[in-house]
């Protein structure tokens, strides 16, 4: 019984923290910079495949492979907001739930095209293969890696928007876009690069999660319902939030799949229609009423 | 806002479904191997105008609008299965299913508003394709529901094999849900949602009970839903749980903003450009339809709309642009 609980603890925690690494970056274009970004679970994809076929077809090691997936991601999510994203800021919500998901069907196809059907494997090195003794427990190295990414991102994304130039910068843009651009702060560099961020967290979370969420043409849209109830229990922007978010609903979905596999996503979902009833605003923000 | 127009003001809510009607008959005449497309549109299209009432006129965006699809077509399913082969008294079971669970689902769904509403409506369908698919003996889980033989529609005409009698069910199906749906756009009620929509806070002051007011509107879009639903059940002879999936929703949604939302007949257009486009571009190639599709509905961002219908419109008739519209 004890065995169960801490393996379904350890489970959802990883599953929990590829979520975050994935969702955090979505809460932060959607809380912050107000662009609905459908388009982001094709990110994930891309970066996985990248880092899959680097890995396959080229040899690289693990870790230079997801740098360039990371560095891939990057640069196709920089060009696609510098040349076509950025005019739909502005744009109503609608138009760009359209336009991103109109780019996830053609991400999805030229996948396809490129790379077939099939599910693509990315092989862990021999030492992320291995058993570490924790002393309670003896644990596969990639649980702990992945764990170890969640929390690192936490930290790292928190203190950049609270306490470096940028985070102020980038508070400032949201708030009030005109009068930060009169300040001299130059707004778009600000939202390229917040961009920019978000796409290599969906990549890095992307070659994470390929064990759990396996990589496939339809992978974009897949996991694209899951981060967005992340997103939306956390409360838009709210990084901490999303972390708490995904980590909870990560260990519910694991659990309900460990003890009632036949009943589907239904706990995960009732979980959230409760989290949201409770706390529309983030599941760390009190209801104000 | 949308229909300043004065041509189109006084425009009889008869107009538009007696031109479904006519262009159904004309493609029943002229492509009768097609007849399969044509009942898929039609049904289609009618739970597109009930997604419209919801997100259109009443401002609620909604991506979970499948449910009420989804338990139409089930319910239709089951009582065709375990009750009685009439089509219509399943519609009307179909019809009573989709505005009970809009009912009952509306009276929580409806305390929220924006982002929360949205995921809130996932949630409430992933949740029901979850039950549908753990309840087996009834919904026939991942194999579908197919053990269900239709009886004739008044009991005379039985449903082909061409699709014959299934496409003129689901054409008049449309036209009159069409046309009751745009007397209820036009009606005192529905102009009284439509400005709950544009301003919620004036509605609350001149003493509009806003809830109430969102909870018909609701129940209404449940409805149509729900015939929608039931149509495709009859109309198929299988519900699968797809009839409850996340990607119907996203698929009607996409369709109603690709024909343009709040106008009722921009679901109607938008059903058929998707339709046809999806299925000419999966015809072509199976694999590659993602392609099309999605290429299209960029294409129809960026290219500004008013854009777009001025050149058509100077091709079409030859005579100078007098003014671009700003959007």
């Amino acid at each position: 019984m004890e065995e169960l609980a801490l393996n379904i603890l350890i489970d959802g925690t990883t599953y929990g923290m590829v979520l975050f690494v994935i969702a955090v970056g979505m809460s932060v274009t959607l809380g912050l910079m107000r662009f609905v970004n459908l388009s982001h679970g094709a990110f994930a994809m891309i970066g996985g495949y990248v880092t899959a076929h680097c890995i396959q077809a080229w040899g690289f090691g693990f870790f230079s492979a997801t740098l360039l997936g990371v560095l891939f991601t990057i640069a196709l999510a920089g060009t696609l907001e510098h040349t076509v994203l950025r005019h739909l800021y502005r744009r109503s919500e609608l138009t760009q739930v359209l336009f991103t998901i109109g780019l996830s069907f053609f991400l999805i196809a030229t996948t396809n095209a490129i790379a077939g059907p099939q599910i693509q494997l990315i092989a862990l090195p021999d030492w992320l293969n291995a058993q570490v003794d924790l002393g309670f427990r003896v644990l596969p190295a990639q649980r702990l890696l992945v764990i170890a990414v969640g929390v690192i991102v936490l930290v790292a994304i928190s203190y950049a928007v609270a306490k470096t130039r940028f985070g102020v910068w980038l508070r400032a843009a949201v708030d009030n876009p005109d009068a930060a651009a009169s300040l001299g702060i130059p707004i778009r560099l600000v939202q390229s690069t917040t961009f920019a961020c978000g796409a290599a967290l969906a990549a890095l979370g992307g070659v994470l999660g390929a064990e759990l969420m396996p990589l496939e043409p339809f992978y974009a849209l897949k996991y694209l319902v899951l981060v967005l109830v992340v997103v939306a229990v956390g409360g838009m922007g709210d990084i901490k939030g999303t972390f708490m978010a995904a980590w909870l609903l990560g260990t519910i979905d694991t659990a309900s799949q460990y003890l009632a596999s036949s009943w589907g996503g239904i706990f995960f979902f009732v979980a959230m229609i409760l989290f949201l009833a409770r706390r529309p605003d983030g599941i760390l923000k009190a209801r104000e009423t | 806002m949308t229909d300043m127009n004065p041509k189109r003001r006084h425009e009889s809510p008869l107009f538009s479904p007696f031109l479904v009607v006519v262009a159904g008959l004309a493609w029943w005449f002229f492509l009768p191997d097609q007849l399969g497309l044509l009942t898929k549109l039609a049904y289609t299209a009618l739970f597109v105008i009930s997604l419209d009432l919801v997100v259109g006129i009443a401002g609620l965006p909604s991506l979970g609008h499948a449910a009420l699809f989804g338990v139409g077509a089930y319910a239709a399913g089951i009582f065709a299965t375990f009750v009685s082969p009439d089509p219509l008294v399943g519609l009307f079971i179909g019809a009573l299913a989709g505005s009970l669970t809009a009912a009952l689902s509306g009276l929580f769904l409806l305390r929220f508003q924006g982002f929360t509403f949205l995921m809130l409506t996932v949630a409430t369908s992933q949740v029901l394709l979850s039950l549908a698919n753990k309840f087996r003996d009834l919904t026939g889980g991942d194999d579908g529901l197919a053990s269900y033989v239709m009886g004739g529609v008044f009991g005379v005409w039985d449903f082909d094999l061409y699709g014959k009698v299934a496409s003129v069910y689901a054409v008049a199906s449309l036209s009159i849900g069409y046309f009751v749906a745009l007397k209820f756009k036009s009606s005192p009620f529905g102009l009284s949602v439509r400005g709950i929509h544009e301003n919620r806070t004036r509605m609350v002051a001149i003493g509009t009970p806003i809830f109430l007011r969102l909870w018909v509107t609701y129940v209404f879009a449940g409805l149509l839903a729900g015939i929608a639903g039931a149509i495709s059940a009859q109309t198929n002879g299988i519900v699968a749980l797809d009839s409850l999936s996340f990607n119907l929703s996203a698929e009607a949604l996409v369709m109603l903003i690709l024909g343009g939302v709040g106008r009722l007949h921009g679901a109607v257009l938008g059903t058929l450009i998707f339709g046809v486009l999806h299925h000419t571009a999966a015809s072509l190639n199976p694999y590659h339809w993602m392609f099309a599709v999605g290429a299209i509905l960029m294409v129809v961002v960026v290219v500004p709309r008013d854009t777009l219908l001025a050149t058509l419109r100077s091709l079409v008739i030859k005579q100078p642009n007098r003014h671009r519209a700003q959007p």
